[in-house]
């Protein structure tokens, strides 16, 4: 008998616990009172957020539902990038246009003398002209994919161009590995000589004898404005290497907002450095006398050493007995 | 003409999925596609809302003006499509999409991006209209059939709203002032600048 008074204090005891209690609970699942706003979640989030959730599918990504800042991009990339690009390149070629009109084509002051020096061996223009190759075959691609819509598209119509920046992606992609060996080449080969030192100095001071006829500052293997070609390319080939990579795999790492970023840097990187080659291919080749022959047969005249890289001559010409080289003819 | 859009009531979605099932099944959607997919927002906590989304179908659209080779185009009824002939799929659409809706099949070098695919609101692509080829690349042109998107269409809840902007705004403000409460309209005002005020 207890026992059964017992079971309904007990019994009794629940009831009105959940009497009271019951209320409240269903309160708290009003949809009313508490539903997510989308308002709100951006309000809570502030600049720059995004609304994210729990999805089924095995993307991690579409767990994203909303990121506004999105569109913050594709007006950077649509408009600024694009003006940025046309400028550096249009830029860079009226102002050599302009050079060559005021200063022409820089002579050696000397005249050819006829004898030859090597300047670059087969291995260091192997490793440049893969480099310059492919990168005049990026920067064209690269530049396509920036410009080429206000550029190229209205020219050729759709068809053509669709095709030409389907190939212009894939070349992009798989010579972006040969680029990257290349770079890594020129380091090896050339990094000892472009460690900035007092002649550089020197050399800058003297605006590099490129202003004035007949102004030659001393130099050697490489002067300044040389080394300034060599950290360019070699920061920049860095730079563009690294961004690149992360684009290629990018089902491998990051988010929007990484590939944004890496978008970003990439196209900045290569409008600065394609307006800096393009100074370079100038002064390579119509720019100045006997400097294409560097790189051509790799054999360059001496008058031209003389003048442009005296201190090398002197470093050269001191130890013709250890090194077998060709004496010309007489 | 209409402006086409669509609206999720998320009061009433229950993540049933058969929106995604739908659009998979209606345009044979190659595996790992998604062009639509329910989120879930505060899972498992009070207020939880899930959210059906695919493309939007954006005014001034973000993809439009970052894609490289100007593959994107919007019909009369500002419907968001592009050409897959013209695609390169570098992916700048998927970076720039506010949705997530661009999509790459894993088929070009080093296993990463394809033509991208996305949400056509049943609208198909540059082809003529109901064509083989047509409903290869892009699926099938409801719309051309006088009919809506089959995600909307066969939503269980009507929670997932297809048509005229103006049209599904005024259901969903109604419904709103019904029931007395509603977690808006998602994605509207990143989509086309405005959003649905009750």
């Amino acid at each position: 008998m207890a026992h059964n008074i017992h079971r309904l204090v007990v019994a009794l005891g629940l009831a009105l616990t959940l009497g009271l209690f019951a209320p409240q609970a269903i309160a708290q699942v009003n949809p009313t009172a508490q539903s997510v706003t989308e308002d709100a979640l951006f309000e809570a989030l502030g600049n720059g957020g995004s609304v994210t959730g729990r999805i089924t599918i095995p993307d991690a990504h579409a767990g994203q539902l909303i990121a506004p800042e999105n569109r913050v991009w594709a007006a950077l990339q649509g408009e600024t990038l694009h003006t940025i690009s046309i400028w550096a390149v249009i830029g860079m070629v009226a102002l050599l246009t302009l050079f060559y009109l005021v200063r022409g084509k820089i002579r050696i002051d000397g005249g050819m003398s006829g004898r030859k020096i090597l300047r670059f061996n087969a291995i260091e223009r192997f490793a440049h002209w893969t480099l310059a190759s492919t990168f005049i075959i990026l920067a064209l691609s690269g530049l396509n994919i920036i410009v080429g819509r206000t550029v190229l598209l209205p020219m050729i119509g759709e068809g053509a161009f669709g095709t030409l920046s389907a190939w212009g992606k894939i070349a992009h992609n798989f010579l972006a590995w040969p680029f990257m060996v290349a770079l890594v080449m020129i380091v090896v080969l050339w990094l000892i000589h472009n460690i900035p030192n007092k002649v550089d100095m020197e050399w800058i001071k003297q605006g590099g004898g490129l202003l004035k006829k007949g102004v030659h500052p001393p130099a050697k293997k490489f002067n300044a404005g040389q080394k300034l070609i060599f950290w360019s390319v070699v920061l920049g080939g860095a730079a563009l290497s690294f961004t690149g990579v992360m684009m290629l795999f990018p089902n491998e790492v990051a988010t929007f907002a990484d590939w944004q970023f890496y978008q970003t840097i990439h196209a900045l990187t290569a409008a600065v450095l394609s307006a800096i080659i393009i100074a370079h291919i100038y002064i390579g080749s119509v720019g100045m006398e006997g400097a294409f022959d560097a790189m051509g047969s790799g054999e360059v005249d001496e008058n031209w050493a003389k003048e442009h890289h005296s201190l090398w001559v002197e470093e050269v010409k001191g130890d013709t007995g250890s090194k077998a080289r060709p004496h010309p003819a007489e | 003409m209409a402006r086409l859009k669509f609206l999720c009531d998320a009061d009433r979605c229950i993540e049933c999925n058969a929106c995604v099932t739908a659009c998979k099944n209606e345009h044979e959607v190659p595996w790992g596609i998604n062009r639509r997919r329910v989120v879930t927002i505060n899972d498992g906590l009070p207020g939880e809302r899930s959210v059906s989304m695919a493309c939007m179908h954006c005014t001034d659209a973000p993809c439009a003006s970052v894609c490289p080779v100007d593959c994107f185009y919007t019909t009369d009824d500002a419907v968001v499509l592009h050409n897959k002939d013209t695609c390169i799929g570098c992916g700048y659409c998927s970076y720039a999409c506010p949705f997530g809706a661009p999509q790459y099949p894993q088929t070009a070098n080093f296993g990463t991006r394809g033509k991208m695919d996305k949400c056509t609101y049943c609208s198909g692509g540059p082809e003529p209209d109901m064509s083989e080829v047509e409903y290869i690349k892009y699926g099938s042109n409801r719309l051309a059939e006088g009919k809506l998107p089959l995600c909307a269409e066969m939503c269980s809840t009507k929670s997932l709203l297809a048509g005229d902007g103006d049209i599904i705004a005024e259901i969903y403000r109604e419904r709103v002032v019904t029931r007395g409460y509603g977690s808006g309209a998602w994605g509207w005002r990143t989509a086309y600048g405005e959003t649905v005020t009750v």
